[in-house]
């Protein structure tokens, strides 16, 4: 597989785990308001999966479509960040997970608006009107939690020391992130690690949150097939139809 | 701190040069947060352009008591319908 099919495949992985998992506080969210905004993010990123899917199978040029990238494929093949597999948790958990995710998602795709692929262009234009409203939305909801009651302000702060090891795998990169900068497809990931921690550390000042050290100890592997044993229950419910009743339609 | 949050009137304008229409309403901690849920459940489906939200207890309203005394008196003044006068035959496109 080429690296663009990767970094692309990379890219549609994250926005189709991250969905799947925001899907699973449908109907249980913690006030109808809330429910519905979360569900919409997921829905935001069902549709960018989407785009980013088709375009890897293309790339691939293995005879397979967005639908059969999403659900047949086993956990090793998938090359989403360790962050967004991630299980929910209690709801701190989910905004904390959220909050990361927005920014770096908004960084990156306000650069990969440049890209020098037009189809990668194309989608991140398309896509990052969607997710301005994402991070103002869990950057905004970490401050009123941060700066909430002494509970709030508890759990969000565990979420946020919590997850801390994951965010760093969004600012690694590998001998696929390295030859699409070269490439002028994608921005170099420092650059982005920059903004990213920059805007991190200004939201959790505002909330009264601590960050914890940027040179901390990070988990990595997601984007090469290495994941965590959360992800294989994740696919397992996602799949289930699919793999059942293969071809299966409305 | 009541463990509820307040309750808003939620108002869309769904095209430029049209009113904001009452869509329905909502809970939320206060307006900034009113705005972004009024989004979240009520333009999914492309429905507007604006929104108004206002605190529900902000709104005074007529009594269904006074119905009567306010709305029964225009009944029997059909001349203020517009309808009540002939017009002449000339008088097109009115």
């Amino acid at each position: 597989m080429s690296d663009k099919a990767t970094y692309v495949r990379r890219l549609g992985d994250n926005a189709l785990i991250l969905s799947q998992r925001l899907c699973e506080w449908c109907g249980k969210g913690p006030a109808l308001e809330e429910d519905m905004a979360l569900t919409n993010v997921a829905l935001d990123l069902i549709g960018q999966a989407r785009l980013w899917l088709s375009y890897a199978a293309e790339l691939e040029g293995a005879g397979q479509d967005e639908n059969q990238l999403a659900f047949s494929r086993d956990a090793h093949l998938f090359n989403n960040l360790l962050l967004v597999e991630q299980p929910n948790g209690n709801y701190a958990d989910t905004l904390v997970r959220q909050f990361y995710f927005d920014l770096w998602h908004y960084f990156l795709l306000k650069e990969l608006t440049q890209s020098s692929d037009a189809r990668i262009a194309d989608i991140a234009l398309k896509s990052i009107k969607e997710v301005t409203y994402h991070v103002r939305r869990s950057g905004d909801l970490i401050v009123r939690l941060g700066d909430g009651t002494e509970l709030s302000h508890r759990m969000v702060q565990t979420a946020v020391d919590q997850l801390w090891m994951y965010s760093g795998e969004m600012f690694s990169s590998d001998a696929v992130d390295e030859s699409m900068t070269q490439a002028g497809i994608a921005p170099q990931t420092d650059l982005l690690r920059t903004q990213w921690l920059q805007q991190v550390q200004e939201i959790l000042t505002e909330a009264g949150l601590q960050m914890p050290p940027a040179d901390a100890w990070m988990q990595s592997g997601g984007k090469q097939g290495k994941h965590s044993e959360h992800l294989g229950y994740l696919l397992a419910e996602m799949q289930f139809l699919q793999r059942t009743y293969p071809g299966a339609s409305w | 701190m009541s463990k509820e949050w307040p309750l808003w009137e939620v108002f869309i304008r769904s095209q430029h040069g049209l009113a904001h229409k009452h869509v329905g309403s909502l809970h939320a901690p206060d307006d900034e947060m009113a705005i972004n849920n009024a989004r979240d459940v009520y333009t999914r489906r492309n429905e507007g352009v604006g929104i108004w939200v206002v605190r529900a207890a902000d709104i005074v309203s007529s009594s269904p008591g006074d119905k009567g005394a306010l709305f029964e008196p225009a009944n029997n003044k059909v001349y203020r319908h517009p309808t009540f006068f002939p017009m002449p035959q000339e008088v097109k496109n009115l």
